[in-house]
């Protein structure tokens, strides 16, 4: 195994763990199954354009209560449209996509299909919550007031209901000590955390992120994984566009590769890093592997 | 001729009242502007074509034609078209409709400065358009705008001078009715730019004040 990776020569053990053969056993705790194992999100034949250019093309994807997805693959591959597509930040053109059995963003009528009016789309991803690559946090308010905006606007929480929940959630990210910090007073990873805590505030089924880490210095990206970690090990259903090969290694239970606009691969973390087959696979990972082995070359 | 201050002291009643007229104009039409203005501005931004291209030509017509052309048509003109107002109700129309579609433009760039994913965010959590607009858009935009409203009050301040030629008894009808009276030209015109520079220094540090206290949340330093 592992030959496509190393071509000739010893095999350099890879920078991360990809011991877990399948899901949960493997993290801490086992995943909590509520009964019989039900689908949150159910995507069939998606597809997108932005004019000409077909982005997404007949995506399949299923992915289940305490399931851990990482998408992966090369910019421009479709991958932040796919999981835009499913809060409908972006309007899907082609399939369906149905959160907890719902149709997200459209309705069918006798003329075809039409946007579902906003009332609907916001009840169908009321329990999605939402974490993005530039964190979008509001600048104007404090974190506090960052995670409890949408508990009193649209949870009508009282203001005493809205802050206990804000800190509890604050706290669950080790942030409870800035509550009363602006953004722009918060390190990159401390804004990401907050961030998070915003959008878990709303009690979702499912956690899309958006490339959560690209936008941070190195440094930082440690504490926003060890956060998402958590999250997975207590059973939150997770989608995650990510460049971190280790944490879709070590946490996913399956891991997508797209490339332009399609699904060129699936399978668990093991199958995907160690048992590549398609050559545009084998090609993606090995431009991981020249830049994080490097340690292989040192000059003595 | 020497300076002669005599003028002030024995008119001071008028100018007084003059002062208030001027207050009191400015004021009401800076409040009916923004308020016009916020209103076009948010059609414009969430409105589509029909309600944006009407829209487009009003800001158009006002901007390029003269406040004193639009003050003479509103009360001279108004009555041709069955709108017959006393005059001090006229010119606070005609100020605000003026900086209102000033205001207007001020206000579309704010909405269009707060970033889109900040939106998408508070849209993903269910957050409306409306509430986006007053908690979101709104407090971020207007530390932005400060400074051009501040600007655009200024400016309507020493509009209200235009406002003499509808009849309307402001700082400037009355000193220039006391300069022709008295012939003192020098010491009422010179009372008269004294008048609009205190009015207008007030409202510059009072924008100076509040720019510093709305953007604190900019500072990276805690408070």
């Amino acid at each position: 195994m592992n030959s496509l990776l190393i071509p000739g020569g010893k095999a350099p053990a890879p920078p991360y763990e990809t011991t877990r053969e399948t899901t949960r056993k493997s993290l801490d705790e086992p995943m909590k199954t509520n009964g019989e194992q039900s689908t949150v999100l159910t995507l069939s034949q998606v597809g997108k354009s932005f004019g000409n250019l077909r982005v997404l093309k007949g995506i399949e994807l299923q992915v289940q209560r305490s399931e851990v997805v990482c998408l992966i693959g090369p910019s421009g591959s479709g991958k932040s449209t796919l999981l835009r597509s499913m809060a409908f930040l972006e309007e899907y053109d082609e399939g369906e996509i149905r959160i907890e059995g719902q149709l997200l963003g459209w309705q069918d009528t006798d003329k075809g299909r039409r946007r579902a009016p906003q009332s609907q789309i916001n009840q169908v991803r009321r329990n999605v919550g939402m974490v993005f690559q530039q964190f979008n946090l509001w600048p104007h308010m404090t974190a506090l007031g960052n995670v409890c905006e949408a508990l009193r606007r649209v949870r009508k929480f009282s203001a005493d209901e809205a802050k206990k929940r804000g800190m509890a959630m604050l706290e669950k990210v080790g942030l409870g000590h800035k509550a009363e910090a602006y953004p722009a007073q918060l390190s990159g990873g401390q804004q990401q955390r907050v961030a998070i805590a915003r959008a878990l505030a709303m009690e979702p089924h499912i956690m899309l992120f958006d490339e959560p880490t690209s936008a941070l210095d190195p440094e930082l990206v440690g504490e926003v994984l060890q956060v998402m970690k958590t999250l997975a090990k207590e059973g939150m259903t997770m989608v995650v566009v990510t460049h971190e090969m280790g944490f879709a290694a070590q946490v996913a239970d399956s891991v997508i590769f797209l490339d332009q606009g399609e699904i060129v691969a699936r399978g668990t973390p093991r199958q995907i890093f160690h048992n590549a087959e398609q050559p545009r696979l084998q090609q993606f990972l090995q431009n991981y592997l020249d830049r994080n082995a490097f340690w292989q070359d040192a000059k003595p | 001729m020497t300076f002669d201050a005599s003028i002030f002291t024995d008119h001071l009643g008028d100018i007084g009242s003059g002062f208030l007229v001027t207050l009191g104009t400015w004021s009401s039409g800076v409040v009916l502007g923004l308020a016009l203005g916020m209103l076009i501005a948010v059609a414009q931004v969430f409105g589509n074509n029909l309600v944006r291209a009407p829209l487009r030509v009003f800001i158009e017509l006002i901007r390029s034609t003269p406040f004193l052309v639009q003050l003479f048509l509103v009360y001279y003109g108004g009555p041709s078209f069955g709108i017959s107002l006393d005059p001090i109700p006229a010119g606070i129309l005609g100020l605000g409709v003026y900086g209102g579609v000033y205001f207007a433009e001020i206000f579309r760039t704010g909405f269009q400065s707060v970033a889109r994913g900040q939106l998408e965010a508070a849209d993903c959590l269910g957050i409306t358009r409306l509430q986006c607009v007053w908690r979101i858009q709104v407090p971020q935009m207007l530390v932005m705008i400060l400074p051009a409203l501040v600007n655009m009050v200024t400016v309507l301040c020493k509009e209200t001078a235009v406002l003499s030629i509808i009849t309307i008894p402001e700082l400037t009808m009355v000193l220039t009715g006391i300069g022709s009276e008295t012939f003192a030209f020098v010491e009422t015109l010179l009372m008269l730019c004294i008048g609009y520079l205190i009015l207008v220094e007030l409202c510059s540090r009072l924008g100076m004040l509040l720019e510093t206290r709305v953007g604190r949340f900019m500072s990276r330093q805690p408070r």
